[in-house]
């Protein structure tokens, strides 16, 4: 179930909106979340649509789990509507007239194969709606609405998920509420997600690869661990790199409250966690957490120091960001420019990286309200 | 209700009740198919169909019933295909009374109905597309019901409207008991008979009680649907 995506399109000028072209390629190989990164007007939304088939480019191909979808040179276009794209809309959509048990079947009903009562259940657990069946989309808050929005694409049995933006509309908390689920749906379903988000925190939460968007092109792309930890994003995306993101395995917990973590570069030791033994989790490194050390330190309250090994500097208004590698990891660390200088960092360099703090993402178990 | 009223009153009331109903329920798919039109799609010549189905608004009613009078007359081009191959004949008959108050109410319901689908959300429509509806499910299943307070609205407001018309109805179909002596028919008919102002007034009340009927179930049928679809 592999999704190609490959067009161009030119807006023409109308009025004070000046051209805008977009030419993209891009491929989302395997199962999982594919981040489209980019700042507003980057063309995020139209690449989407174009997916969805709502938006028709002049020139391109668009191949969705084998099927041609849409191909300028044979004429080829499949409507929306046998597209099987599951869309999540920034703003929802619910059907006003509709109770959430209709909106999420609405999709389910019309799909070629349908996911069977024990799949709809599934999904109705795994986003926390069995108590909400018989409510109408108005006595809705704005986190619940997503979530139907998220089952109702999620039954029409999608090929592609695309999500554009789906918190955008939320404030932190609701975000908060959601992101959990959406870390279930990426751990448990099995099909590619396309996740439009413009919030770095989001991306590096939840995004297995990123497709990073500049002007209308596709500037870079990669894997979560490696497109952030990049020192060029800031200027391709305007966005500070998130310091790290690493994958890591829970190991049995210790005498001593802590619980290890391992990952491809080492071991980072936290307070206890609540998942089992052998949970796979995502770690994030924010890069101001990160101190460095030419020396091994010693009688110190860190529990986490890293030894690792320069990879590049770079410099901007008086700070230096470091990329470090470790093991099979990267780390950024943001030092001074002056911290640079004295340590005499440069590339090759060993040093050691004390981690202030992490972020662990995922450990606890999903709260899931019952009726 | 023949103990409140006379036979020729509840005969007036029951014809202008029907004509009413065959008139506005007649249209409806009609000021539907027009109201979608006008409010989905931009094509060359939209100005004039719609200043088209607003002529009725500025017309005077006899000038329609004379139009109509023309065109559906046994000898009209229309009336007399009518008649000869289909054995319909409008004039002098009910159910051209009821075309005439449809053509006369219909800009009342195309208005009603039109506002109430560019109430309605477009992206609704995209996001039943991309979950599976073609074109037909989403126009049954998510236009249609979302568009029913305009659709009610237009309803009540051309039924009441019909109610009142005159000047079409006389010119077309003339004035005959029991065929096209409608409420305000009778009220004229009452004036032009010496003695006959206690009938007109009569005839007046039950108007004015069909009116205010009128404006309560249109103000209840607009709370339900606000309430349903806020």
């Amino acid at each position: 179930m592999s999704v190609e995506v490959r067009f161009r399109h030119a807006f023409p000028n109308f009025g004070k909106d000046k051209g805008f072209a977009l030419d993209i390629a891009f491929a989302l190989p395997k199962p999982g979340v594919t981040a489209l990164f980019g700042a507003s007007g980057a063309g995020k939304t139209t690449i989407v649509n174009a997916i969805a088939g709502t938006f028709r480019p002049k020139e391109g191909c668009i191949v969705i789990a084998g099927r041609t979808v849409l191909d300028t040179t044979t004429g080829a276009f499949v409507p929306p509507e046998r597209r099987r794209a599951g869309y999540v809309f920034q703003d929802a959509r619910l059907f006003p007239h509709m109770r959430v048990r209709d909106n999420l079947l609405f999709g389910w009903r019309r799909a070629p194969d349908k996911a069977s009562q024990a799949e709809i259940d599934r999904v109705t657990d795994l986003l926390g709606l069995s108590h909400l069946l018989d409510r109408r989309p108005r006595d809705l808050s704005g986190g619940e609405k997503s979530r139907v929005a998220l089952g109702r694409a999620l039954l029409s049995s999608p090929q592609i998920l695309l999500l554009d933006e789906p918190l955008a509309a939320l404030d932190a908390q609701r975000r908060a509420e959601i992101l959990p689920y959406l870390e279930r749906l990426r751990d448990e379903a099995k099909l590619p997600m396309l996740y439009v988000s413009h919030a770095l925190d989001e991306v590096a939460r939840l995004a297995d690869d990123i497709v990073v968007l500049k002007d209308g092109r596709v500037a870079k792309q990669g894997s979560v661990f490696d497109v952030l930890t990049d020192l060029d994003l800031p200027a391709i995306a305007g966005a500070v790199p998130a310091g790290a993101v690493m994958a890591a395995t829970v190991g049995a917990p210790r005498d001593d409250g802590l619980t290890p973590l391992d990952f491809d570069g080492g071991t980072i030791l936290v307070t206890r966690l609540a998942a089992p033994v052998g949970t796979r989790l995502r770690l994030r490194v924010r890069a101001e957490e990160i101190m460095l050390a030419l020396e091994e330190p010693r009688g110190i309250s860190a529990n986490n120091v890293l030894k690792a090994t320069v990879v590049r500097l770079g410099e901007a208004a008086g700070q230096a960001d470091v990329q470090l590698q470790c093991g099979a990891a990267r780390l950024v660390a943001r030092i001074t420019t002056a911290s640079a200088r004295r340590l005499g960092l440069q590339p090759g360099l060993s040093v050691y990286a004390i981690v202030k703090s992490v972020t662990v993402d995922a450990a606890r178990p999903l709260p899931i309200r019952q009726p | 209700m023949d103990a409140i009223l006379t036979p020729a009153e509840s005969e007036a009331l029951l014809l202008s009740l029907r004509i009413s109903a065959v008139a506005v329920f007649g249209a409806l798919p009609f000021a539907f198919a027009a109201a979608l039109l006008l409010a989905r799609t931009r094509f060359p010549g939209r100005t004039l169909i719609d200043g088209l189905i607003h002529v009725p608004l500025v017309l005077p009613p006899v000038a329609i019933g004379f139009l109509l009078l023309i065109a559906f007359g046994t000898r009209g081009p229309v009336g007399g295909f009518l008649l000869h191959s289909l054995g319909i004949r409008l004039v002098f008959s009910w159910t051209g009374a009821a075309l005439a108050a449809a053509i006369i109410t219909f800009p009342f319901q195309v208005r009603a109905i039109r506002l109430s689908l560019e109430a309605i959300d477009a992206g609704l429509n995209a996001a039943a597309r991309t979950l599976g509806a073609p074109w037909w499910d989403r126009l049954i299943n998510v236009t249609l019901p979302l568009a029913l307070p305009g659709i009610a609205a237009g309803i009540i407001t051309a039924f009441a409207a019909s109610l009142g018309e005159f000047g079409a109805i006389i010119t077309f179909v003339s004035n005959i008991p029991g065929e096209t002596r409608t409420l305000p028919l009778a009220i004229y008919t009452a004036l032009q008979t010496p003695d006959g102002e206690a009938e007109a007034w009569r005839l007046s009340l039950i108007s004015i009680t069909l009116a205010l009927v009128f404006m309560v179930l249109a103000e209840v049928a607009q709370r339900r649907a606000r309430a349903r679809l806020a």
